[in-house]
């Protein structure tokens, strides 16, 4: 392969692979079972990183294993009406032909596996995209690394990762023990359970003692939150997720740390400033069917003061619309908008100052762009947006 | 002088060292259209890596870099090879897509070793960095 016999644009992927294998001590390339492709907002990516894509896609190389796509900058059809500006458009319709070209299927959602990849448990799989890492990896206990989005383009191509790090066992055992005093609920607390943990335990592996019972909605935002707070790629949970009861015994060489309601509110806080006219968003990570059906539910046959946005994939909004929920949201004067979500989409350059957020880690990110924001359950925020 | 580190991209070039003790930034942190260095504070700061034998402890910052390099080298404004003492994988990623040498892992620390201005042999294969 790296002879060139498969192509330049094997050669390559394969050049990149082993380079990263050598730098991280790697022993060999082991197969992977299925690619999920980050760098996908042509805001991040800019004419550098779509000129390499375009080369990429020039050269002839194709996935050969199962590959989806991050977010884009823009809902792929309704980008007008974002007010996201043509040039930009321009941008991210390219990147998104080139990823189409190089065979990576234009899911644009961070939560690839609410819409059917699925891998299995003790897969090795090349993941981009920090939340859908900590949800596969802890989750389902499938196997990646915190990969790029040339490093899972060139898995793709190639079907082969470097094996090293969370793909090994001896890589997967805590390094803190986290025990919860907080009263968990609402997503909302899960996702301010992650922002915290994660300032606490930096990159190494959190194992929770005290998660409750956490929905699927929940353990989505709690691994958002980790991985943005921190540089958590995966966690275990006591009762929750698959690799947990089996690393119990290395519990009692690991220091524990705690985690309270008051720090759970300290964060909460830290985020929410006095806001005028903030748009709510909610679908970070993108929202699930139920997710939608609870906006929906509130909007239902009512009229919102301001602006609400809805952020999901386009197989939640087939299913939501069919039940009516997109209907109930936008004839509120909400939005549902598939592709994108507030992290990734041009925000200066649409004139937003303010948001209202669910998600740490959408909260975080709009810090990061310089705009105010409001923490709240997605229920509050919706009655407070509503009329 | 011949010192000897690790390959982590290939290729023999030859260039003007130019020695930064701070870690650098590709994304942000260097004008792609210029090579010059605009990191606010840098001990580097309004110096061009253009052809250089640029040397530097390791890279930072977002993944994003990777592609700054790609950019750079396909405008003629890269750095001939890079020397770190020890790479991390945004700048490995930059430079194997790019095809710019990159060693690292000397047995000498460069950035004590090499000087600003020293004219280097890089052997990338090899890993190895003489002065010529």
């Amino acid at each position: 392969m790296l002879a060139g016999e498969y192509g330049a644009g094997v050669a390559k992927s394969l050049e990149l692979l082993v380079a990263l294998g050598d730098v991280f001590g790697a022993e060999k390339l082991v197969p992977v079972e299925g690619a999920h492709v980050s760098g996908v907002s042509y805001k991040n990516l800019g004419d550098a990183g779509l000129e390499w894509l375009e080369d990429q896609a020039k050269m002839g190389a194709r996935a050969k294993v199962r590959a989806t796509l991050n977010p884009t900058g823009m809902d792929m059809a309704r980008w007008r009406e974002m007010d996201v500006p043509e040039k930009f458009a321009v941008g991210q319709l390219r990147v998104i032909r080139a990823f189409e070209t190089l065979g990576i299927e234009p899911t644009c959602t961070c939560t690839p596996y609410l819409v059917g990849h699925v891998p299995r448990f003790g897969a090795q799989i090349a993941w981009a995209e920090s939340s859908a890492i900590c949800y596969s990896n802890s989750v389902i206990g499938a196997r990646t690394n915190r990969e790029s989005g040339p490093t899972t383009i060139a898995s793709a191509i190639t079907g082969l990762t470097p094996l090293y790090e969370y793909r090994l066992d001896e890589n997967r055992l805590p390094g803190k023990l986290v025990e919860v005093e907080a009263k968990l609920s609402d997503p909302l607390d899960y996702s301010a359970l992650g922002y915290v943990t994660g300032k606490m335990v930096g990159t190494t592996v959190p194992y929770f003692r005290g998660l409750g019972k956490p929905g699927l909605e929940s353990l989505k935002t709690l691994g958002a939150a980790l991985a943005t707070s921190g540089g958590v790629a995966l966690w275990h949970g006591e009762g929750v997720t698959p690799e947990a009861e089996k690393i119990k015994p290395h519990l009692k060489e690991v220091e524990k740390v705690m985690v309270t309601e008051n720090d759970l509110k300290q964060a909460r806080e830290k985020f929410t400033c006095e806001v005028a006219d903030p748009v709510t968003c909610i679908g970070c990570p993108h929202c699930s069917i139920h997710e939608v059906g609870e906006v929906a539910k509130l909007c239902k046959g009512k009229e919102l003061a301001k602006k609400l946005w809805v952020f999901t994939s386009r197989g939640v909004y087939a299913e939501a619309e069919r039940k009516g929920y997109v209907g109930q949201i936008e004839e509120a004067g909400g939005r549902v908008y598939v592709d994108t979500c507030m992290v990734v989409a041009p925000l200066k350059e649409m004139g937003w100052k303010e948001v209202a957020l669910n998600s740490f880690k959408g909260a975080q990110y709009s810090v990061n762009m310089g705009l105010k924001t409001r923490m709240g359950t997605a229920a509050g925020l919706v009655k407070e947006a509503l009329k | 002088m011949i010192l000897k580190g690790r390959k982590v991209v290939g290729g023999t070039v030859e260039g003007e060292a130019l020695v930064s003790s701070d870690p650098v930034s590709f994304y942000g942190g260097v004008d792609p259209d210029t090579g010059v260095i605009t990191e606010p504070g840098h001990v580097l700061c309004g110096k061009c890596i253009t052809g250089k034998v640029f040397v530097f402890p390791t890279g930072k910052g977002s993944t994003v870099g990777s592609y700054v390099i790609y950019r750079m080298k396909k405008q003629g404004t890269a750095p001939a090879a890079i020397i770190n003492v020890e790479t991390e994988a945004i700048l490995a990623t930059g430079c194997v897509i790019s095809s710019i040498p990159l060693v690292d892992k000397l047995d000498k620390n460069p950035l004590k070793t090499l000087k600003t201005g020293m004219k280097l042999r890089i052997v990338g294969e090899k890993g190895l960095v003489e002065s010529i």
